[in-house]
């Protein structure tokens, strides 16, 4: 279940309440989020939309601990990320959030193979250990024969399946995905969505997603908006596939 | 576990034109850090091996070198006598010199420069056993004939063997030349002593110093207690690697102090192109390095990286320059002996010692190069470097 009144009972995975960020520029300044509550549970696919500038990397990155809210809180699976050191926090991010960008974000001196075993070197696995996650990732892709190759070897909609490689292959608690899709064709783009419903639907992932394309808003269970700093509910997706 | 070394080395690839002017501002400067000590080296070099550490040489007390010296032959007699001198056939191995600087004209330079000639007797082959006659023959006593070391014919123009020479008043034949084995003698013009005292006319009971050959090292202690408490003589007894030791000891301080401060300038220069070389780096890779944050690497990791990085750009270039300078061990170039004025063939010594400095200085520039781009890629704030191009 997603909700966002603030009120939903304390077994939520992840958990938001009395959100804000603001922004400094110049003299004046952007209240971005303003007292933004929001539960997910586990497995949920939730979108959001909501027009540019609305703040919905900014809410991203709050939830993934990339960035510390002005006011409010941050709580995934019973931790108060919001409260944790920076040190605490990027060894936090290593083991519970898989990272998926519009722009892939790719490192272009490294092999598919070598992209997708970053997260890895953070464990304590062993290297054959590490070869056969990343494998398994890869195949889960459908990359499994494209692990030689370099990114610029590769088709956007490819790198972008890299990219989510990458981002599940040390089993993340969730996944946040910015735009995912936002530089990619029709075919690639719903190769990916598909992608990141199997991953919902056979793995048991719990993915958040940003996106402004309502199509593929659509594949998410539900969607929601950002409207003048906080979230509202719009259209139930399709029933639970 | 660290991010792959493969990660920097194959950046620095990438990024090749930018890398290669980093390395080539190390491999300039740690290039002539090394050429520059090693013309320290090869020079002191020269100078220690001359002397032998069974050798003493004596000179008046006081004398700063051979060259202000003066030494009797009554000295000499007693000098022979004193305890711990070897003996010879022809009696006690000491050989009284004389020493006068006379110019010549410098192979393909169109100057003159200054030659050490020293007059012995046929006594200063025996108590200097590494001097061997290459060519030649050694000079006949009373004949205006000079026996040169292996040096001079290189160094300067009408003194090869057999070639006819004017100076100090004489007219002298090449008829010898001699290997000291690398030493300050190999550029030095031998003659007899009389002669040379004659056409240069100098007193005929005075030299410029007495060289003794002793039983062994430990018997110098011996023969100078005896000779300095000797009230017939004033003298100052040194062993003569010392003596040698001490006289190159100056342009060897000049050569290396010289050095060290080009090194640091050009080091200042190198250091600055590692430092914008790594900067454009890390502001290139913002984004890059905001995803590998964003993943989970730490502040720590990241800063080891960069300096990783810098430090390989570091010790390619360091590679480089000692590779460069390696080809001038052996080089044989010359210089003045500032303690005597006369010209000195030496060469240079790139030993492993100077290579390893070489490198542990380029080292240390990648790291004052390294570590302020390191640090400022690990702290830039992540949500705002990812939304970097
Ligand atoms: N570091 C910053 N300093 C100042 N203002 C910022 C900063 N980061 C974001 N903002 C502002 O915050 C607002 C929200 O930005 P955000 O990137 O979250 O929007 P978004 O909904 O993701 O937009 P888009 O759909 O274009 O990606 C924007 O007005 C943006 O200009
Ligand atoms: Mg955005």
């Amino acid at each position: 279940m997603v909700s966002i009144d603030g009120r939903a009972d304390s077994k939520s995975l992840i958990r938001a309440r009395g959100l804000g960020k603001t922004y400094r520029r110049g003299g004046e300044q952007i209240h971005v989020l303003q007292g933004l509550n929001l539960d997910v549970d586990a497995s949920d696919f939730v979108a959001f939309m909501g027009p540019s500038g609305s703040g919905k990397t900014t809410l991203l990155n709050l939830l993934g601990g990339l960035d510390v809210p002005s006011e409010g809180s941050v709580t995934v699976a019973g931790d108060e990320i919001t409260r944790m050191s920076g040190a605490k926090l990027t060894a936090w991010r290593a083991r519970h959030v898989g990272f998926v960008f519009q722009m892939y974000n790719l490192i272009p001196v490294l092999t598919a193979f070598q992209n997708v075993e970053l997260p890895l070197l953070l464990t304590g696995l062993s290297k054959a250990e590490r070869r056969s996650h990343v494998e398994t990732a890869l195949a889960v892709v459908g990359l499994d024969d494209r692990m030689r190759h370099y990114p610029r070897q590769l088709s956007g909609g490819q790198e972008q399946r890299v990219g989510i490689a990458r981002a599940i292959v040390a089993d993340p608690t969730f996944l946040l995905c910015d735009e995912p899709t936002g530089d990619l064709d029709r075919k690639s783009a719903d190769e990916v969505l598909d992608l990141l419903d199997r991953l919902v639907r056979d793995h048991g992932k719990t993915v958040l997603l940003v996106t402004h394309d309502p199509r593929a808003a659509e594949h998410a269970r539900l969607i929601l908006h950002l409207e003048k700093g906080v979230l509202v509910e719009s259209v139930t997706a399709s029933p639970p596939r | 576990m660290a991010i792959p070394l493969s990660y920097n080395v194959r950046s620095l690839a990438a990024r090749w034109t930018s890398t290669v002017v980093a390395v080539l501002g190390i491999a300039g400067t740690v290039g002539v850090f090394v050429a520059m000590l090693s013309l320290a080296r090869g020079f002191e070099a020269t100078l220690v091996a001359s002397g032998s550490a069974r050798n003493a040489i004596v000179r008046r007390a006081g004398a700063t070198s051979e060259m202000d010296s003066s030494v009797m032959l009554e000295q000499v007699r007693v000098v022979e006598d004193a305890p711990g001198v070897e003996r010879g056939d022809s009696g006690p191995l000491v050989s009284p010199e004389v020493v006068v600087i006379a110019s010549f004209p410098l192979r393909g330079r169109g100057v003159e420069g200054n030659a050490q000639v020293r007059g012995v007797s046929l006594k200063a082959l025996a108590v200097r056993p590494t001097v061997k006659i290459v060519a030649g023959r050694a000079f006949q006593p009373g004949l205006s004939e000079l026996l040169v070391g292996r040096n001079v014919a290189a160094s300067y123009e009408g003194l090869e063997l057999g070639q006819t020479v004017r100076f100090g008043g004489g007219t002298w034949t090449v008829v010898g030349v001699f290997d000291s084995g690398g030493t300050a003698y190999d550029s030095e013009l031998w003659c007899d002593y009389s002669v040379l005292r004659q056409v240069y006319q100098r007193p005929l009971n005075m030299f410029q110093s007495a060289t003794a050959r002793l039983t062994s090292p430990a018997a110098l202690t011996g023969f100078k207690d005896s000779l300095t408490s000797d009230p017939r003589v004033t003298v100052q007894i040194d062993r003569e690697i010392d003596y040698y030791a001490k006289q190159s000891r100056q342009l060897t301080t000049l050569i290396t102090v010289l050095g060290s401060i080009i090194a640091v300038v050009m080091g200042i220069g190198a250091v600055f192109g590692a430092l914008n070389t790594m900067y454009s780096a890390v502001s290139e890779r913002t984004r890059e390095i905001a995803t590998l944050r964003a993943i989970g690497f730490g502040s720590g990791s990241i800063v080891v990286s960069f300096v990783v990085e810098a430090l390989c750009i570091a010790l390619v270039g360091g590679l480089v320059g000692c590779a460069v300078v390696l080809p001038l061990n052996g080089l044989t170039t010359g210089t003045i002996n500032w303690q005597t004025f006369s010209h000195l063939a030496f060469a240079f010594r790139v030993t492993p010692g100077l290579l390893a400095m070489g490198l542990a200085f380029a080292l240390l520039m990648g790291l004052v190069g390294g570590v302020p781009p390191a640090v400022r890629a690990a702290r830039a704030p992540i949500a705002f470097a990812l939304r970097e191009l």
